[in-house]
């Protein structure tokens, strides 16, 4: 009997390791853009992992298709950062306020067309816009734009309608198109201290 | 359709979220206002700057270690999940009591299976390996009248080579590459960022009979569409969702239907 529970248990973390190891990266990515510190990820992203895999076989009764694997990760990693660093979910009080707030995401700011073309900018300088961004604002860009995920996927990892993903990452992208328009018009540093 | 309307729906357009109709809709207004095209160039410079790689960050090596080190052992049960064609049908030889038609059934029926599993690992490797290094493209051409011709003396089939640019998937070039260690067309697609092999191959004389509907399967992680038709198989790899991937299966089945 034990025995047979050992291989059940050498087969079922097989099963989850082929399941959800692949998406690895992305769930440590997700990670680093909620938490900010490395540290702190690779511990949030371990705890995910393992919580992952104690809820493995009932996640797999429910699910409908194995593609839903990464969101169901993405939605656990949430809860394990709301759960175990609750001075950053302490943020998102004021986002809902922003949120509530904030204007339409139509309305934009008298920019004339023609100056409106952003310019290309490097990576770490789109990271620093993303890293300044609200957080729901700032995790709904991550899921979608660098993890990739569909708005069924985005919906899923979030656990709000289809409706809500839409108007937030239309709203999200509002904001940084904003502050990137923003960003262009500040003098460099270089430039200022001269 | 209105800007308010319009600048609702510029992010599903360019998420590749919107049906046609609406997609239609949306292009109709954005060439008649400057201020919604402007909005979606912007919306695409973004886009584009945000699926750089180095926006995403990879998982320390010693993360992974961890977390693969905190799972019961993985090890213990691989000889007895995947035990050898050989052994399956040594066992069978020798003192299987099954009668011998029953026998053959059954070993057909394992090594049948067991070659699929074979193929579709494969496939996943061949994908994996045409990620690393430069070996991902041997003819690169976005033009399907330069690429199909390429394979022209390198194989003994004409694999189609179709163009789906117009459907959002873009053809960046062909190589060849070998599946269950023959020689196979390597047609590469990419979604955004991402990679799509279809492989072509010349199927197995012996699979005869009706041949099986087009199925997405998943190995390793890696969704594989795979369809078949008259003598050639077709496997398509890619780590997009299993959604847009069927989406590329059904263009591509279509297209190559239509071709003849």
């Amino acid at each position: 009997m034990a025995a047979g529970g050992e291989g059940e248990d050498a087969d079922r973390a097989r099963r989850f390791g082929d399941a959800a190891l692949p998406h690895l990266d992305d769930v440590y990515t997700l990670a680093r853009y909620l938490l900010r510190s490395a540290a702190d990820a690779d511990d949030a992203v371990q705890e995910c992992y393992l919580r992952a895999f104690r809820h493995f076989d009932g996640w797999r009764g429910q699910a409908t298709g194995t593609s839903l694997v990464r969101p169901w990760l993405m939605a656990i990693l949430r809860n394990v950062c709301r759960d175990e660093f609750a001075r950053r979910s302490a943020a998102a009080g004021d986002v809902a306020d922003l949120a509530e707030n904030a204007v339409p995401l139509w309305q934009e700011p008298g920019v004339s067309p023609e100056t409106a073309i952003l310019r290309q900018r490097e990576a770490e300088a789109v990271a620093a816009l993303l890293a300044a961004l609200p957080e729901p604002f700032r995790e709904v860009i991550v899921l979608r734009d660098i993890n990739d995920l569909s708005y069924r996927e985005v919906a899923e990892a979030v656990g709000a309608p289809i409706g809500t993903v839409m108007s937030r990452l239309g709203r999200a992208r509002g904001l940084l198109r904003e502050a990137w328009l923003t960003s262009e018009n500040e003098p460099q540093c270089e430039e200022r201290s001269r | 359709m209105t800007c308010e309307e319009t600048r609702l729906l510029l992010n599903a357009l360019i998420d590749g979220e919107l049906d046609a109709g609406h997609a239609s809709e949306v292009e109709a207004h954005v060439a008649t206002c400057p201020g919604c095209a402007a909005l979606l160039r912007d919306y695409r410079v973004m886009r584009q700057a945000l699926s750089a790689p180095a926006l995403r960050h990879q998982a320390p090596a010693a993360l992974r270690a961890r977390i693969e080190g905190a799972l019961p052992s993985r090890r213990a049960i691989v000889p007895k999940a995947a035990p050898s064609r050989r052994s399956l049908l040594q066992g069978l030889a020798m003192g299987s009591v099954l009668s011998g038609a029953l026998a053959a059934g059954l070993v057909m029926f394992v090594t049948r299976r067991q070659e699929d599993q074979g193929i579709l690992g494969d496939v996943v490797s061949a994908h994996l390996r045409s990620l690393q290094g430069d070996r991902l493209i041997d003819v690169q051409s976005s033009d399907q009248h330069t690429v199909k011709p390429w394979f022209n003396g390198r194989l003994d089939i004409a694999p189609p080579v179709v163009d789906l640019t117009a459907q959002g998937f873009t053809l960046i070039g062909g190589r060849l590459d070998y599946i269950d260690a023959k020689p196979v067309a390597a047609i590469v697609y990419k979604r955004r960022a991402h990679v799509i092999n279809l492989f072509v191959a010349q199927t197995t004389a012996q699979v005869a009979g009706p041949q099986p509907a087009a199925a997405i399967e998943q190995v390793r992680g890696f969704n594989i569409w795979r369809w078949t038709r008259a003598d050639l198989a077709f496997w398509a790899v890619s780590d997009i969702n299993a959604t847009e991937l069927q989406e590329f299966g059904e263009k591509l089945e279509a297209a190559v239907r239509g071709g003849g």
